[in-house]
């Protein structure tokens, strides 16, 4: 008898922590997962056909990364109440400021026309003309935040969330080599072909998509609209992680899936890939045009939102998604118009959507390391976080984290800028 | 209209300009450095972007 209550007890203590937990868990697992955009899927889908399942281990690895970067906006935004980029302006003065924010809403743009190229892709696998797409996919977000309430947008997102892990029963209809995928995961190794410049650049590529400028603007406003407090920073932290899991396993599978079906073959995006495996099993080619559709859909919003609360945190529009259409007019006007200017040039014959893609990632170049920057030095003032700055050990690994994240992203940009200067 | 909407841009503009005048996170040394690091690191930026289209253009 003392035993079942003591299990009672325990059950009972459980349920109240995991209630506890999906109150508070949203912003982290978005981010993470919305971070997994098109271009994202792009990037895993290329990375397995041409490297097989030797690169997951490193996917893996990038996970934590995430999670210690991410990790900080939450901590700055439950303690200050300020988005990001109010923080900068607060803190660094409005030079700094308004650097980040037009250079965010530049990023963000080009972005968002990346995810419409992708969703548009996508749904051209199943017959549907670009234009119906775009203004279904359009319409479609604009209802998701127009509901008034921060509480249900959450959770309409996180059931894209969940439609993203598509992925994952795509990859158990085609019996993958469990071995070899093991052998990928868990030793770190390079191909056979060590390391060449095409793998220096997928690499390269693979960290861009999972540290973007829009997520550290994102969480930290989502952090802010969502009301997070002190006491929910541990919630807020494992919503991070759990997000952070998420978004490795997504990448893993969708590297798994290209890696089993299309090794050696060259790709060059999702959509590509997604035809080429309607050809091999419908089901399956179905499975990854929606899942690419989904990413291209929850990066839009994400990052359109991004730009939204920092114009509507810095210009003092009402800026919540708790207020209702008539409440915070310019904050819905400005998410509104640009998804839908976005989705526009998408449909304008002849539009350089390459050169697009091409200039994002040099844009988030500029604009990465410095939002980084600001970052580590607005946790480490004692003034701003009293005791939750940074610990010692925590600099240690998001100096070491965001030095690196410099050094690749420029990398990274400047090759994209000069291809020749990785060309054999 | 349009003189309108831009006039009340700028003063919104130099409204937040003043409000964010002075930074206010403590600046000790490593702060001044760390800016300094990125002021560099972006006019490198600008040099390669100029340089890049200047090349395009030829």
């Amino acid at each position: 008898m003392n035993i079942l209550s003591k299990l009672y007890y325990k059950y009972k203590k459980l349920l109240k922590v995991l209630r506890l937990y999906l109150m508070i868990a949203g912003p982290g697992i978005i981010v993470m997962v919305a971070d997994n955009d098109a271009g994202g899927i792009t990037t895993y889908t290329a990375t397995g056909a041409q490297f097989g399942f030797h690169l997951i281990w490193f996917l893996i690895l990038l996970g934590p990364i995430a999670y210690y970067v991410q990790e900080m906006t939450v901590r700055l935004g439950a303690v200050t109440k300020r988005g990001h980029a109010e923080a900068i302006f607060h803190a660094f003065g409005s030079f700094w400021g308004w650097f980040s924010l037009l250079d965010l809403v530049l990023t963000d743009f080009l972005t968002m026309i990346t995810e419409f190229i992708g969703m548009t892709a996508a749904l051209k696998i199943f017959g549907v003309p670009a234009w119906v797409t775009v203004i279904g996919a359009w319409l479609l977000m604009s209802w998701m935040v127009l509901q008034g309430r921060y509480w249900t947008w959450e959770k309409l997102a996180l059931v894209f969330c969940a439609l993203n892990l598509i992925y994952v029963p795509a990859a158990f209809l085609i019996n993958p080599p469990i071995h070899e995928i093991l052998r990928g995961a868990v030793i770190p190794h390079f191909p056979p072909g060590g390391f060449t410049n095409d793998l220096f650049f997928l690499l390269m590529a693979n960290i861009g998509t999972t540290i973007a400028p829009w997520m550290i603007f994102f969480q930290q406003s989502a952090v802010v609209d969502k009301g997070l407090q002190e006491k929910d920073m541990t919630g807020g932290r494992v919503d991070t992680a759990v997000g952070s899991l998420l978004t490795v396993v997504v990448a893993s599978f969708c590297i798994i899936l290209t890696a089993t079906l299309l090794p050696g073959q060259p790709i060059n995006d999702a959509a590509t890939a997604a035809t080429k495996f309607m050809g091999i099993n419908k089901h399956l080619g179905a499975c990854l045009a929606i899942g690419l559709f989904d990413a291209g859909l929850l990066g839009a919003i994400c990052i359109s939102l991004a730009s939204s609360w920092a114009f509507g945190e810095v210009f003092g529009w009402a800026h919540s998604l708790n207020h209702k259409l008539k409440e915070a007019p310019w904050f819905y006007a400005y998410y509104m118009f640009v998804l839908l200017v976005a989705g526009t040039v998408v449909l304008i014959p002849g539009a350089p959507l390459v050169l697009i893609t091409l200039f994002v990632q040099v844009i988030a170049v500029t604009l990465l390391p410095a939002a980084l920057v600001f970052l580590i030095l607005l946790l480490n003032d004692e003034e701003t976080m009293g005791k939750h700055k940074n610990t010692w050990s925590q600099n240690v690994a998001n100096i070491g984290i965001t030095a690196m994240i410099i050094v690749v992203s420029t990398l990274y940009g400047i090759s994209a800028l000069f291809p020749s200067l990785l060309e054999k | 209209m349009v003189i309108t909407f831009f006039k009340n841009t700028v003063q919104t503009v130099r409204a937040i300009n003043r409000k964010y005048a002075k930074p206010h996170l403590h600046t000790t040394r490593l702060v001044r450095f760390c800016l300094g690091m990125l002021r560099a690191y972006l006019l490198l930026l600008i040099v390669i972007l100029v340089f890049k289209f200047a090349q395009a253009l030829h």
